[in-house]
């Protein structure tokens, strides 16, 4: 039997053929399997893809009990989302497939200068050396005055590039650091 | 979008073009579908492509791509020929009777007065209103808006804006528009009729929409197309209204909200214009970017943006807290002074000269989103580093091992590159700010996976190290690093409720509203941006967001379903910009009396016995402005009226939209051949910025967009999508492909002067060949969705080629949008 | 609709009475798809297969938007894409969503031998039920719109379930559920069919589609998918709907007339050549083949 089908005729074929003998009046009803969400945790979400903000509802595995760790189900349309009414376009009934997809990136790894691959990094390192390459490079450049003698406290020489699902308080957070550090090419997926 | 999404629903009339929304934002074109089913709404569609929305649209018309200025130019002749306006609204809601001063030339010969051709800008200051009562400023200050304008109600005088528009736009004749847009003048009429006849015989309750995309962004002249849809909205009295406006679909989840918080390098959060180095001091800055009202003289105009000062200094406390002071300046001395541009295309081109030597790429992939892709990977062998944070392997991270790149020539490139996994959206919180300008919280449904790490934590742990680094070490100005207000309960890992809250603001000491006496105590959140203050009692990270995180609470996570008016308000359900207004301007929804246009589409309106603006919607207005005083409804302008005509730097390339051609056009410019393109056009200068003509047989205009099955260059990871469209392919017309024994499925390369595509051929009879100018056209249409790294990619499916190695890194001088829309290239059997 | 066990109304293969048929209320549910509002996105054909937890096809390009030229057994649901050239020269491009129509008179359920293979319930909804499958493939044969599809893996045969576990446990269709436009709609048979003339209507008074019309065919005793058409005269221009499907003849009389002798047939293990016919069916390279791409 095919385990993602529905399992079983209520009453299974021997109920049907005893009726058919005129034993059994009893209506002949079939159970549909036990619907997939009915005991997931539902999240509510916003599709990361174009700008029309469809609510979605993110079911997790579990009922948020303490010993599991939550997993993605199924993905479906919110249908209280005032815009998108439950509805989905190709890309956000697909969600589920970006949630959890083998090509995720896992692990933070580095390609050294002139090398050919990638190795492995941890994250304490791998933080510690951007930091130091972000020091470098602005304490070498750093432009304080310009050509005319006027202040100008800017950094030309590193630059940002915001992503498109990045969220506003993330994006304030870069606005932050970034102007912080003097960044002038600070830039976005919005430009474009 | 100045409406939003479900107001769709409420129009009469749609034009939809330069963007594909059935395709693109198929959730929200729903209720273009919704207008068609309940309001028997006409939909036409213009495109160069016969799209999936060109599929249900009532009138299809095939353009040539970049030829916009050139249609919407006709239609507003044609508006204007046959009275289709909206007398009232134009008169006193737009400048149509503002007049311009004595020396301002239209472009007859494609330049407006003072063209300077040796730096290929413009001298703006005779693009100004002329001053009532013949006042003069000083011969040596800055060019500024007179305070007093000159008008004439009748729009009769022949420097009123309305009669320069009607001369500028004499020329964009039917025949005219065939010749540049390749449209059939009785095409082209049939749908200048029947979008204008919304204003047949008087009629003022009907509303169009207009919708559009990165198909009008995307050019060099791209703003200014968008500009010249605005006017036709003006003229028609379509904006501010319910089912009308100018709807602007952006393309992914939170470039709205990235471009309100000022991820872009000329301004900062809240379309603050950055300071430059003549601000020696902030109150010169304020006093440079604060405009002041400009206005006949019997008119209001409420000059929203005189508050400036008031959201500048709030975000300087938001920013460095006590450290901005005033007696510091507001540390002004921190920000970085800006005077020359920095964006996007300049990133590539600065760093392939070897002066931008480290990149943080935070969800953006560069090399793909190109333009001139090949140029962007040549520049990060280039770079000293780069940080990607992402959550697939991409172009960008993977330049090192891009196609053609052997392991001996990889010894050379010197970019140390650091590939961070980060959080996929359900694993994040936050919010998005949609098209139609709604903050919505999302909530966090499960951990990132392995050792991905929240976007938030990888960035704040970035920062504190660079900042212990300085602490320890010292270095360059380190100030306003060690100085940046930082005080999350979580240092290494901001929770963003916290930030949410620091971006809405809080009072510093106590606040009073002057006129209803309500009193914000310290420490408590703000209601909204009217409580701003410049004196450092309050601190703010987006005036634009005050008031979506009050003390009644997170507004932006707001769930209420209720909808009294039908109009699809939704005012409980979570927070939109400004202050939960729905439709921007919508004091432009009632006449001069403040009665609604339309009866059966009440937005807001004047109460005269609260002798107040009230409504159905927030009112976009000074709630106790009353309608004899004649207050714009378009209170961000200092005009307080819609700009049909743009004064002094409103715009690079002219107060009024001209048709230019694209970069790499087919023709010369029928209007005039010698000023072909955008004269202030910014190009780069490298050997990698080539360009083609079709006398080297670059003869073929060609697209790039989007599929309804894709997005940009992430869902090639995702086996659902690819198993929808699993190989990218390039759209060739039918005789094209006759022409040249193509047929569908067989490769093709296509090329431009800066690279080569390789992809299946799609032989199809839904783009036709084009007569432009007389001569015979093709156009072929290239989905963007091919990278080097992806699911059919890794496995060798498909050419590992990108789109964007063919388009041209020139942008639009306005926005720095790159022209990834109509530019030259060959076709070829592979 | 109900919430909960379906109860069956006719089932395949069963000699006597349906038990209990009739025992108690329901109406009949309909999905409803107005082409003339779809815009071939596909969301239908992705929420179909994200809710069934199929596994994925490998697909190629064919000089089409069109996911894969037909259905198949983990694919319930297709827009069919076809561009068509009117006599003034004007071009459409037609969208169909493609799928179990759930005929009122199912052809496969007429067709199919094995006892409970196949199920009507109450509310309309035709079921494939694969433990009771036998693999013959009749029903391929019944079925005048060339919907059941055979894995030859499991051999068991598949088609669009219409949702039956969601639709009991009190839930709409997944593809109805995600569609953007609305072109897709589920209610009961009579609020469609209702829904389906006043979009005639207005098309009739509104747009150029002078000749729209609702399909819901009577030769299968209507349907529990109904379209709107632009022009209801050629709905064979829209991926080769049938203009008037009919259950063959030769399943009619197998379980009509000649019922006995298939009865005989199974019973005495003989294949005779009327169940050869049904078996492989008048096109039978089409079947083995296009449910397959490569």
């Amino acid at each position: 039997m095919n385990p993602t089908r529905r399992s079983f005729l209520k009453g299974g074929t021997g109920a049907v053929v005893a009726s058919v003998l005129g034993f059994d009046l009893k209506p002949a009803f079939a159970q549909a399997k036990e619907l997939k969400i009915a005991r997931t945790t539902e999240t509510r979400s916003t599709c990361p893809y174009c700008s029309v903000s469809c609510g979605i509802i993110i079911h997790t595995i579990g009922d948020k009990a303490k010993n599991v760790t939550a997993q993605v189900v199924h993905v479906e349309g919110d249908p209280d989302h005032p815009i998108n009414r439950g509805t989905l376009c190709p890309k956000g009934s697909s969600l589920m497939q970006d949630i959890l997809n083998e090509r995720r990136l896992l692990k933070p790894q580095v390609r050294r200068p002139g090398s050919d691959h990638w190795e492995d990094i941890g994250w304490d390192q791998a933080i510690e050396e951007i930091a130091r390459h972000i020091k470098k490079t602005r304490d070498e450049t750093f432009i304080s005055t310009d050509s005319q003698g006027r202040t100008v406290n800017r950094l030309e020489s590193i630059a940002w590039n915001g992503g498109c699902t990045d969220t506003n308080e993330f994006n304030y957070l870069a606005v932050k650091t970034m102007r912080s550090l003097g960044v002038t090419y600070l830039e976005n997926q919005a430009r474009v | 979008m100045t409406n939003g999404w479900i107001d769709i629903k409420n129009t009469d009339m749609m034009l939809i073009m330069g963007g594909n929304p059935a395709e693109n934002h198929p959730c929200g074109f729903k209720w273009a579908i919704e207008a068609k089913r309940q309001r028997n709404a006409q939909m036409i569609v213009v495109d160069p492509r016969f799209t999936r929305t060109a599929a249900v649209a009532d009138l299809f018309l095939q353009i040539r791509a970049g030829a916009d200025i050139a249609f919407l130019g006709g239609v507003i002749h044609y508006a204007l020929e046959n009275q289709r306006v909206a007398k009232e609204y134009l008169v006193n809601y737009t400048n149509a009777a503002f007049l311009v001063k004595d020396g301002f030339k239209l472009p007859e010969d494609g330049l407006y007065s003072g063209f300077d051709a040796a730096t290929q800008t413009y001298n703006k200051s005779t693009w100004n209103y002329e001053e009532a009562g013949g006042g003069k400023s000083a011969a040596d200050a800055p060019p500024s808006l007179p305070p007093n304008v000159a008008y004439d109600a009748a729009l009769e005088h022949p420097r009123s804006v309305y009669q320069l528009l009607k001369k500028h736009y004499s020329r964009y004749t039917p025949e005219m528009v065939e010749r540049i847009t390749g449209i059939p003048k009785d095409q082209f009429l049939k749908a200048a009729d029947l979008f204008t006849s919304i204003r047949k015989d008087g009629d003022t309750r009907k509303a169009a929409t207009i919708i559009y995309a990165v198909g009008w962004t995307q050019h060099t002249f791209g703003s200014q197309i968008i500009r010249t849809a605005a006017m036709l909205q003006l003229l028609l009295g379509n904006v501010g209204r319910a089912g009308g406006g100018v709807n602007a679909l952006r393309g992914h989840s939170n470039i709205q909200g990235a471009t309100d918080i000022a991820g872009v390098f000329d301004i900062l959060p809240g379309y603050l214009k950055v300071p430059n180095p003549t601000d020696q001091n902030f109150a010169a800055w304020m006093k440079r970017i604060t405009p002041t009202s400009a206005k006949p003289k019997e008119w209001d105009s409420w000059n929203y943006w005189s508050n400036t000062a008031r959201f500048a200094v709030s975000l300087m406390k938001s920013m460095y807290g006590d450290a901005a002071r005033k007696d510091n300046d507001w540390a002004f001395s921190y920000l970085p002074k800006v005077d020359r541009e920095y964006s996007w295309a300049h990133i590539w081109d600065e760093m392939y000269q070897g002066k931008v030597k480290g990149l943080l790429a935070f969800g953006m992939n560069g090399v793909a989103i190109g333009p001139n892709s090949q140029k962007n990977i040549d520049a990060l062998k280039k770079a000293d580093w780069l940080v990607v944070c992402e959550i697939y392997p991409d172009e960008t991270s993977s330049f090192w091992q891009s196609p053609g790149i052997t392991r001996e020539q990889m010894k050379n490139i010197p970019t140390e590159v650091y590939r961070l996994p980060g959080a996929g959206f359900a694993e994040k919180d936050g919010t998005f700010v949609n098209s139609a300008r709604w903050l919505q919280w999302k909530w966090a449904a499960l951990p990132p996976p392995g050792q991905a790490r929240l976007d938030q934590e990888i960035l704040a742990r970035i920062f504190l190290n660079v900042r212990e680094l300085y602490k320890k070490d010292g270095g360059k100005f380190p100030d306003p690093i060690l100085n940046l207000s930082w005080s999350y309960t979580d240092p290494n890992n901001p929770s963003l409720s916290e930030v949410a809250r620091e971006l809405n603001g809080r009072a510093l000491a106590d606040v009073t509203d002057p006129a209803t006496q309500q009193i914000i105590k310290a420490g408590q959140q703000l209601p909204g941006f009217a409580f701003l203050r410049d004196d450092g009692s309050t601190a703010c990270g987006n005036w634009l967001w005050c008031g979506s995180w009050t003390e009644a609470g997170a507004l932006m996570q707001r769930r209420g379903t209720d909808d009294p008016s039908g109009l699809g308000i939704y005012p409980n359900w979570a927070w939109s910009w400004p202050m939960n207004r729905r439709v921007m301007y919508n004091r432009a929804s009632c006449d001069e009396n403040g009665k609604p246009w339309d009866p059966a589409r009440r937005q807001v309106w004047w109460n005269e016995a609260q002798k107040r603006w009230t409504g159905n919607d927030v009112p976009d207005f000074k709630a106790d402005s009353q309608p004899k005083d004649h207050m714009g409804p378009f209170i961000m302008n200092p005009e307080g009226v819609g700009r049909l005509f743009v004064p002094l730097g409103g715009m690079a390339d002219g107060p009024f939209p001209e048709h230019y051609e694209p970069f790499e056009s087919p023709i010369a410019n029928p209007l005039h051949p010698k000023q072909s393109n955008n004269p202030v056009v910014k190009k780069y200068k490298s050997d990698l910025d080539k360009f083609g003509t079709p006398e080297q047989g670059f003869t073929v205009v060609c697209t790039t967009y989007r599929l309804t099955e894709h997005y940009h260059y992430w869902t090639k990871n995702n086996p659902m999508n690819v198993q929808l469209v699993p190989e990218m392919f390039v759209e060739i017309p039918a005789e094209l492909a006759n022409e040249m024994g193509i047929t569908g499925g067989e490769k093709v390369k296509v090329t431009s002067a800066r690279g080569t595509y390789l992809a299946k051929a799609m032989v199809t009879r839904r783009i036709r060949p084009m007569t432009i100018d007389g001569k015979k056209v093709y156009q072929i249409g290239i989905p963007i969705h091919q990278g080097y790294r992806g699911i059919q990619e890794d496995e060798g499916k498909v050419p590992r080629t990108i789109a964007n190695l063919l388009s041209p890194a020139v942008t639009d001088p306005n926005a720095y949008t790159p022209e990834f829309k109509g530019f030259l290239v060959k076709i070829e059997k592979a | 609709m109900s919430n909960g066990p379906l109860q069956i109304k006719a089932i395949s293969g069963h000699a006597g009475p349906v038990p209990g048929r009739d025992a108690s209320r329901d109406y009949d549910v309909c999905k409803l798809v107005d082409v003339t509002t779809c815009i071939g996105c596909k969301a239908c054909e992705v929420a179909c297969l994200e809710w069934n937890g199929y596994p994925f096809r490998e697909t190629v390009f064919d000089n089409t938007y069109q996911t894969m030229p037909d259905l198949a057994w983990n694919y319930y649901n297709l827009i069919r894409f076809d561009e068509h050239v009117a006599e003034d020269g004007t071009l459409s491009w037609l969208m169909r969503k493609d799928q179990c129509m759930h005929c009122a008179d199912p052809g496969c359920l007429l067709a199919c031998p094995a006892d409970g293979a196949i199920v009507q319930y109450s509310n309309g909804i035709v079921d494939f039920q694969q433990e009771h499958c036998i693999g013959c493939q009749y029903c391929v044969t019944g079925c005048p719109f060339n919907i059941p599809k055979f894995n030859k893996e499991t051999k068991k045969v598949h088609k669009c379930t219409l949702c039956s576990d969601r639709v009991g446990a009190g839930l709409e269709p997944a593809c109805i559920k995600a569609c953007p436009t609305g072109c897709l709609h589920f209610g009961s048979k009579d609020d469609m069919k209702e829904l389906a003339e006043t979009r005639v209507r207005q098309l009739h008074e509104h747009s150029s589609h002078k000749n729209a019309g609702v399909y819901d065919p009577a030769g299968v005793g209507g349907t529990h998918v109904i379209y709107v058409l632009h022009d209801k005269d050629h709905p064979e221009r829209y991926g080769g709907l049938p203009k008037d499907p009919q259950i063959p003849l030769l399943v009619r009389l197998w379980k009509g007339p000649l019922k006995w002798l298939g009865n005989i047939a199974i019973a005495a293990g003989i294949i005779g050549v009327a169940t050869h016919y049904l078996r492989f069916g008048p096109k039978r390279a089409e079947e083995e083949t296009k449910g397959e791409p490569k």
